[in-house]
């Protein structure tokens, strides 16, 4: 039913993507906003990490692909915490004006292709055989998670996650929350960017097509990994993020074992998202009705 | 130590909802002084707080902490020097971090010497617990809880805790026990009290509880419709009892309810 190979390729895939659950653990949970920088960054991460594999070495490829991000999730911050667009739109209009940035870094092509190219793949294929492509994406996300967590108990971290869990507070202290808002929207794209550079060395390919819908898939990632590790330490939650992203990949590997047309998955996991994030609504409308009806006032 | 000259603010000028929230206030207060004010609501006690800590720019006038101007300072510029708790013991601390990392907080952002990202160590660790014992709330046991499971007057103690962690030069206290019920509030009151004589703290504190505005501390003011109308201190200060100073306020027709009872 389920062979060796589709349980290897949904782990790979799901550390892979467990960076963009990461980035959004830290976007928002950490910092209470939905940053819909997300699906453009990650595309940007693929678009330069598949330009400078080729045009450079496969290893610039994720400083390089990082760097990027950075500059996507300025961007965002810059709208939001200078101009005071308010934070969705904020992330809606970087994500628009990176298409285009995305296109160009590819010479205005719509996939850059890396078959027979050297990749982090290739390059480690010959020392460690047939987790290749696992042990690579696994190293490179739990370096990733702990270097968040880490830097989640510095006193930066410390003022970062302060912004997102009470701004009353953060207002009478001495935190700059533009600064704290900036660093940790650079943060998360960094990483997501990262996630996009890794996949697109794992399938030797870019398309500018890749991060749409990036946003939902690493909320679903990282709200079933919230069901899976509901309270705990903050590395207890980065690693729910982790396996929550790998949980996900099995589903839609079962999915498509199920012979599940692959057009579905967006449908179903935008059904995920809707329900988890509403649950806590839909239970407050259920618990009157189930109570008798209470007094009124 | 805080010198405040011809301090004016109008909110919403030219507009029917103008309000004149200051008007040339003056006051200075030295190293140690403990300054309690009184007075009736909308007389200006919090805006004078507001723009002492830098919520807003004031219209006119300065303000100078310990030598230095600080009138157009940001807010999160002066908080490292400025203490501030409100009556809302929410406000003062992140509910999903835990104590530890509250006090972390409050402890690595003020104190000058640290890197963004510098980490606490085993011996800060050590001084929050023997800080958290001294509050005799037992918390020093539960440095690990998220601080929203506490409770209000837990929190406020906390709060005072992570403001006054690094000895800050001036401490703004707007009726920070008046959320709290009347035995958890004496109990704040009187760590407040301990913790403000012990570090020699320079502090503000609004409150409509006449006892304690002419207990605590060494000076008293009254305000009304943005002036200071009253000043008490040295002998005057110590020979006034409640009803006198309520008397007082009835004279200047600031008296309410709240100033009433707690006179009582």
């Amino acid at each position: 039913m389920i062979s060796t190979a589709v349980i290897f390729s949904a782990l790979e895939l799901g550390f892979v993507y467990a960076l963009v659950a990461l980035a959004l653990f830290l976007s928002y949970r950490v910092l209470n906003i939905a940053d819909m920088t997300t699906d453009g960054a990650f595309t940007l991460g693929c678009a330069v990490s598949a330009t400078v594999a080729l045009a450079g070495h496969p290893l610039l490829a994720f400083p390089a692909a990082m760097a990027a991000g950075v500059c996507a999730g300025f961007v965002t911050a810059f709208f939001q915490t200078r101009l005071k667009i308010p934070s969705i739109l904020a992330g809606i209009i970087t994500n628009t004006g990176l298409y285009t940035v995305n296109l160009a870094i590819m010479s205005f092509s719509s996939n850059v292709n890396l078959m027979g190219k050297d990749t982090l793949f290739t390059l480690v294929q010959p020392h460690l055989g047939a987790v290749y492509k696992l042990l690579p994406a696994m190293g490179i996300t739990l370096a990733a998670g702990a270097a968040l967590v880490l830097f989640l108990m510095t006193r930066l971290g410390l003022s970062v996650r302060a912004t997102g869990d009470n701004p009353d507070m953060v207002r009478a202290s001495s935190i700059n929350t533009a600064f704290t808002i900036t660093v940790g929207l650079c943060l998360s794209n960094a990483l997501t960017a990262l996630s996009g550079a890794v996949l697109a060395q794992y399938q030797k390919t870019a398309d500018i097509n890749l991060g749409t819908g990036m946003v939902i898939i690493g909320l679903a990632s990282l709200i079933i990994g919230e069901t899976l590790l509901p309270r705990g330490k903050l590395w207890v939650k980065a690693l729910g993020a982790v396996l929550g992203s790998i949980l996900y990949r099995f589903i839609i590997a079962l999915a498509l074992r199920m012979d599940l047309p692959s057009e579905c998955l967006k449908l179903i996991s935008a059904t995920i998202v809707a329900l988890a994030i509403g649950l806590p609504a839909i239970q407050d409308a259920l618990k009157p009705a189930t109570k008798g009806g209470k007094a009124k006032c | 130590m805080l010198t405040l000259r011809n301090l004016s603010k109008t909110f919403n000028p030219g507009t029917v909802n103008e309000k004149a929230a200051l008007t040339g206030i003056d006051l200075h207060l030295d190293k140690g002084d403990f300054l309690t004010i009184l007075g009736s609501n909308g007389a200006g006690k919090s805006t004078l707080f507001g723009a002492i800590a830098g919520s807003f720019v004031v219209d006119s006038g300065s303000i100078h902490l310990d030598g230095r101007n600080i009138t157009n300072l940001p807010d999160y510029k002066r908080s490292k020097y400025i203490g501030r708790l409100f009556q809302d013991p929410l406000k003062g601390t992140a509910p999903n971090m835990t104590i530890e990392e509250n006090l972390a907080l409050a402890y690595l952002r003020a104190s000058q010497a640290h890197s963004p990202f510098s980490m606490i160590t085993k011996a800060d660790r050590r001084d929050f617990r023997e800080r958290l014992a001294m509050l005799e709330l037992g918390l020093e046991d539960r440095m690990d809880h998220p601080v929203g499971l506490l409770s209000g007057g837990q929190r406020q103690a906390l709060t005072l805790l992570m403001a006054t962690l690094v000895t800050p030069k001036l401490l703004l206290l707007d009726e920070h026990t008046a959320a709290l019920d009347p035995a958890t509030g004496e109990k704040v009151l009187a760590l407040t009290e301990r913790i403000v004589a012990q570090n020699r703290i320079t502090c503000l504190m609004i409150t409509h509880n006449i006892p304690s505005a002419l207990r605590l501390g060494n000076r008293t003011l009254m305000m009304k419709d943005g002036r200071i109308v009253l000043e008490l201190a040295g002998k005057q200060r110590a020979g006034m009892t409640p009803e006198q100073l309520l008397q007082a306020f009835r004279e200047q027709g600031i008296s309410n309810d709240r100033i009433e009872f707690s006179a009582q």
